[in-house]
């Protein structure tokens, strides 16, 4: 009975061919978001009246808007590729820097106590939409448009409970200020040009979040959780736990982003942050997520939030009317999931279904 | 997308006149003596008796509603069984999880449920059990010798896939199975319950299965094939046994019984001549 286990004499099956170099290219989630960006950034620089768009100086434009979406759509991505969604990561900007001001001027709390304080709050919340997700079984969706709504009522009551404006503000007169100013909200410098700081936590935690995902045991718990969580419990995965972590991350990003306005803007706006869910998912569908989850990249969504911030600058340099930019969103939404959903089917080899 | 044997009816053929069922060793690898099941007022199993020696394959066939998955679930740890034992290598065993079965080197395979689709194929080989490198509490896969490990133990089982690294959703039906099955072989178990692994495939993809099942049974690992196809058991079965309505009502083991006895018994033998003997008279 030894032809079972022998390996000598395993026919090497005819038809499998050797997967050739440009389909391990196709296959990779990122290509539509990065083949969608050169595109954009040609025809806005061709576009370009003011001559400044592809220098150095128009980078530090685009990235400026890029960067505080980028750091939230990365974890957007995540949680999407394991299967979830957050509406609520948008208000969580707005919550966890009036949560903050508060903390400072209300109470007259230290700068880095109160961002402390404010983390573990948002990691809280990204607890309670995960538990709450796992424990009713609820589309996350409708969880976190729930949560979204919660919390978009308590930044406005609360703020003018308190402060009697839509606005918390005086901030800088707070112990610490400075020294967290130049690690959140800082400028720091390129042959002249100043760029956010911002900017550097956005390459950085985009690199972090890649690792996770592709190199390490809970990136692989990610993929399966959302591709299959019933064979993912088969095989042992903690699905829940994962999901619930990816809730956590996600609000926790977004907290990152809020303490940052906070502290460059001095003070928040009550409806800060609202609307900006749209363009985390945005960001994370145009660079591969699939909303089905089990599939996806987070540089492909940091790519995807370059691209909004190609738009957000270039529209007003090319002189286009700048009410466009929305739509102008949406179509490339629309063209880069079609591109990548063609790409990713050629890549399967000839399974098109 | 490899078929390692271009043509399966030989080896299928060799399969099915391979050596009688060894003798019963001591200790069984699973034995059921007048197991039970209830669902409130709905009774699933009753007075089962199994016994399950490693390296055979031993075969469960019923038709639906037969009690299978109950059966399965009871071996997997999912349910408890209400009364009888359930010994594990001599040890009488109350599992409260499938981990707990896991733990005893119980392995289920789902039909539709044992691979995540989107996922590489040596991704989904490692799930659940990924290897580590580095400082431990980071968590870092070994990819590349995840990589490597999943295509050698696949090539000891006779699949040859030339890269691990695409979805295990291109691979067919049949291999698909075969993957979870080396999974479940390359970490240790001692026993396998294939849940209907043939049942949404065609006669080839079937044959590549089969024989996989095969090569389980020759690593001393003793597999629980649980099927409605009696041609499917006979090729590879060293005892089987026929469930109907919640009870074994019949045993047989390799060698002493022919394919008809297994299509009679599963059929409740005069249900099926009364069935043969309607048809006859419509047409």
């Amino acid at each position: 009975m030894s032809f079972l286990t022998e390996t000598s004499n395993v026919a090497v099956d005819e038809r499998v061919a050797r997967t050739p170099w440009y389909q391990k290219v196709l296959r990779r989630p990122e290509l539509g978001a990065l083949l969608g960006a050169i595109v954009i950034f040609i025809v806005f620089t061709i576009a370009d009246t003011t001559g400044q768009f592809a220098t150095l100086a128009g980078a530090a434009g685009w990235t400026d808007f890029a960067a505080p979406v980028g750091i939230v759509s990365v974890f957007v991505a995540l949680l999407m590729i394991g299967g979830e969604f957050d509406l609520s990561a948008g208000v969580m900007v707005g919550t966890s820097g009036l949560f903050a001001g508060l903390l400072i001027t209300q109470l007259g709390w230290g700068v880095w106590p109160a961002i402390f304080v404010t983390l573990i709050m948002a990691a809280v919340v990204g607890y309670i939409n995960g538990l709450l997700v796992i424990r009713t079984a609820l589309p996350s969706f409708i969880v976190t448009l729930g949560t979204f709504f919660v919390l978009k009522g308590a930044n406005l009551a609360i703020t003018k409970g308190l402060t009697g404006t839509v606005r918390v503000s005086g901030v800088d007169q707070a112990d610490g200020f400075d020294s967290a100013r130049a690690f959140f909200a800082t400028t720091f410098e390129i042959a002249g040009v100043e760029f956010q700081i911002s900017v550097i936590w956005w390459i950085a935690l985009t690199a972090i979040a890649t690792v996770l995902l592709t190199r390490t045991v809970f990136g692989n718990w990610i993929f399966a959780s959302g591709g299959d969580s019933n064979a993912a419990r088969n095989a042992g995965v903690p699905v829940n736990r994962t999901k619930i972590t990816l809730f956590v991350l996600t609000s926790l990003s977004a907290a990152l982003v809020g303490i940052m306005f906070l502290l460059r803007l001095r003070g928040m706006q009550a409806g800060q942050g609202v609307g900006q869910e749209f363009y985390y998912i945005i960001a994370a569908a145009v660079g591969g997520c699939l909303l089905t989850g089990g599939a996806g990249s987070a540089i492909g969504a940091s790519i995807g939030a370059l691209i909004m911030g190609f738009a957000a600058v270039g529209i007003p340099y090319a002189l286009w009317d700048q009410d466009w930019v929305s739509t102008f969103l949406g179509i490339i939404l629309f063209s880069a999931v079609l591109i990548n959903i063609t790409i990713s089917r050629r890549a399967q080899g000839g399974r098109t279904k | 997308m490899t078929e390692n044997t271009p043509d399966l009816t030989p080896i299928i053929e060799e399969a099915a006149g391979h050596d009688p069922a060894p003798p019963a060793a001591d200790t069984p690898a699973l034995r059921l003596d007048d197991v039970g099941k209830t669902f409130g007022s709905v009774i699933a199993l009753r007075n089962i008796n199994l016994h399950v020696d490693p390296g055979t394959v031993t075969c469960v066939l019923g038709d639906n509603g037969a009690g299978k998955s109950t059966l399965i679930k009871i071996l997997s740890g999912v349910h408890k069984p209400n009364s009888g034992k359930f010994r594990v290598q001599g040890d009488e065993v109350d599992f409260s999880s499938p981990r707990d079965a896991l733990a005893r080197g119980i392995a289920t395979v789902y039909q539709d449920l044992a691979t995540v689709p989107l996922m590489s194929i040596w991704r989904n080989f490692f799930l659940g059990n990924e290897p580590t490198q580095g400082v431990k509490a980071f968590g870092f896969m070994a990819t590349k010798r995840a990589q490597h490990t999943t295509k050698a133990a696949l090539l000891e089982m006779g699949i040859d896939l030339r890269d691990t690294n695409q979805p295990i959703g291109t691979l067919s039906g049949g291999e698909r199975q075969a993957v979870a099955i080396a999974r479940a072989v390359h970490f240790g178990a001692k026993v396998l319950i294939l849940d209907e692994p043939t049942s949404a495939l065609g006669v080839r993809q079937s044959g590549i299965v089969l024989k996989y099942i095969l090569a389980a049974r020759e690593r001393g690992v003793a597999v629980v094939f649980i099927t409605h196809n009696p041609h499917h058991a006979f090729l590879v079965g060293d005892r089987f046994y026929i469930l109907n309505r919640g009870r074994m009502i019949a045993e047989f083991v390799r060698g002493k019984v022919e394919l008809e006895d297994l299509i009679q018994a599963m059929a409740g033998g005069a249900e099926l001549e009364t069935l043969a003997h309607e048809i006859s008279s419509i047409r």
